[in-house]
Order: structure tokens, then sequence, then C-alpha cells
């Protein structure tokens, strides 16, 4: 069985730079065969939210189709295949209540709701775990 | 496996939340089993300070009935079993007076952090 690593995400996406640095650490985690479990806090619990929309922009002078505008949910989607493909456990969990404050109900299939117990249980079940507050 | 959380940020989203959310996520997880305790450091250090009174919150008619209530927080966390503690030099940074802490809240010094950490198998800095 492949070592896991648990991740704690807690920024809302499109503010800063750490959430793309946190799907970097993943992406490479994933590549070097480790299996991952993202706890997803507080605004992080946007990331697989489906309703995020990709546009065009008129600033760079570029079509919806030009711009390729990247959004969090593809990349959770992204990293869910790249786990398959490589035979590497990949669990996703949103904290529920953080859910519901923001109504960000509707993820990606396999995101899951969650609580703090399970991000204890994913800590317990894996070689190291990361926290990423929110600054 | 015995885990100390570093809290550094004071007052993020605390009206919203009614509570400290990493405060929060430690109780959470110390009923689900964990062994957390608490260091408070850099403007976090403000919570161990007695006479918090976070109430008054209005927005136009709309006016706040339960605000955050950190002493009473902390004072759960403790009653749990957690240590909670706070890092001596930036209490004293921001002329807050170690000895006027809430109770059963411990003080740690800068040299002491090395050892103190050295206790945890994890330490998760927020």
């Amino acid at each position: 069985m492949n070592p896991a690593l648990t991740i704690l995400m807690m920024d809302a996406p499109y503010e800063q730079a750490r959430t793309a640095t946190a799907f970097r650490l993943l992406d490479a985690a994933l590549r070097r065969g480790f299996s991952l479990k993202v706890f997803a806090y507080e605004g992080a619990v946007s990331l697989p939210l489906t309703l995020q929309k990709p546009h065009a922009n008129a600033v760079h002078g570029r079509t919806l189709e030009e711009e390729a505008h990247p959004t969090p949910p593809v990349w959770v989607s992204a990293l869910m295949q790249s786990a398959r493909e490589r035979d590497l456990e990949f669990e996703w969990v949103n904290c529920g209540l953080c859910v519901d404050e923001r109504g960000a109900t509707e993820v990606v299939a396999g995101a899951k709701r969650g609580s703090p117990a399970d991000f204890w249980r994913m800590a317990g079940e894996s070689v190291n775990t990361l926290v990423i507050p929110t600054r | 496996m015995r885990v100390l959380q570093i809290i550094e940020p004071a007052h993020r989203a605390t009206l919203e939340e009614q509570d400290d959310t990493v405060l929060w996520f430690t109780r959470a997880i110390r009923a689900a089993g964990a062994e957390a305790d608490v260091l408070f450091v850099g403007s976090a250090v403000s919570y161990a300070a007695r006479g918090q009174d976070a109430t008054g919150f209005e927005v136009g008619a709309w006016k706040q009935r339960h605000p955050p209530a950190l002493e009473h927080e902390i004072a759960k966390l403790i009653e749990s079993g957690a240590r909670v503690s706070v890092l001596r030099e930036d209490l004293i940074e921001r002329g807050l007076d170690p000895e006027a802490m809430l109770p059963n809240v411990g003080t740690t010094s800068a040299r002491q952090l090395g050892a103190l950490l050295g206790q945890y198998d994890r330490v998760w800095k927020w």
C-alpha cells in the first residue's frame, strides 16, 4: 500500500498564491507515489465547486476558448484522474458546516462532506500532514 | 499522536464564526480523540488576555446575539484536558502582562520553544 499524505487547505480560490502552491504540492506528491487525503476547511470548500465558470478576457483580448481560464474544480478532478491512473488513493473531504455557511454544495464527483473528525482520521492514516492556513 | 496547534493570526472571522476557527477545530478534533494542545503566538497571544468583550456588532437593524466568547472557548478547551500556552516574548511585545492571563494558561519563552515542540508528534502552524 502506498504511503499517504494529508493536506489541509483553508483559503478560498482566486485570492492568493497558496492555493496554486498547494495544488502543485498535491500534484508532485501523486507523481512521487503518495496517496493523498485533502481536508478543505472554511473558504477552501469552494475549491471543488462546479458552478465556477471560466470567462473570456477583454483586457487580454482573448475569447473564452483562447483564455482557457483555470478553475480549481478542474484541478481537483485532474488530481482525482491522475490518482486513478497511478492506482493511488485520493480523498477530498469538505468541512460540512463550512459548505453550509457558503452554500457550496455543488461539488465535483468524488468530493465528500465531512467534519474535523475526518481530518483527524486522515492524519492518523498518513505518514505526515501539512496544514496550509489562511493569513 | 500528540499534536500542537500553533495559532498566530487573531480575530480571523471571529465575528462571523462566533469563535476562532482554529480553536473550534481543535475542540472538534479533541472530541474525535486527538491529543491536541494549543500555543498562541503573534497577535493571537491576545486571546489569553482577561476581560475580552466582543459584544456590540450591529449592521443596520441587525444585532449580533451571540458574539465570540474566546475566554469561554479557551476555558472549555482547557476543561477538556488541553494544555494552552502563550509565547511570553509576543505578550511583552504587545504590552500584555504575562501575569494577567486567563486561568490555567501557561507561558513559554522562545528559548523553551524547541523543547516544547519536541514533545509533539505533529506541529500544525495556523
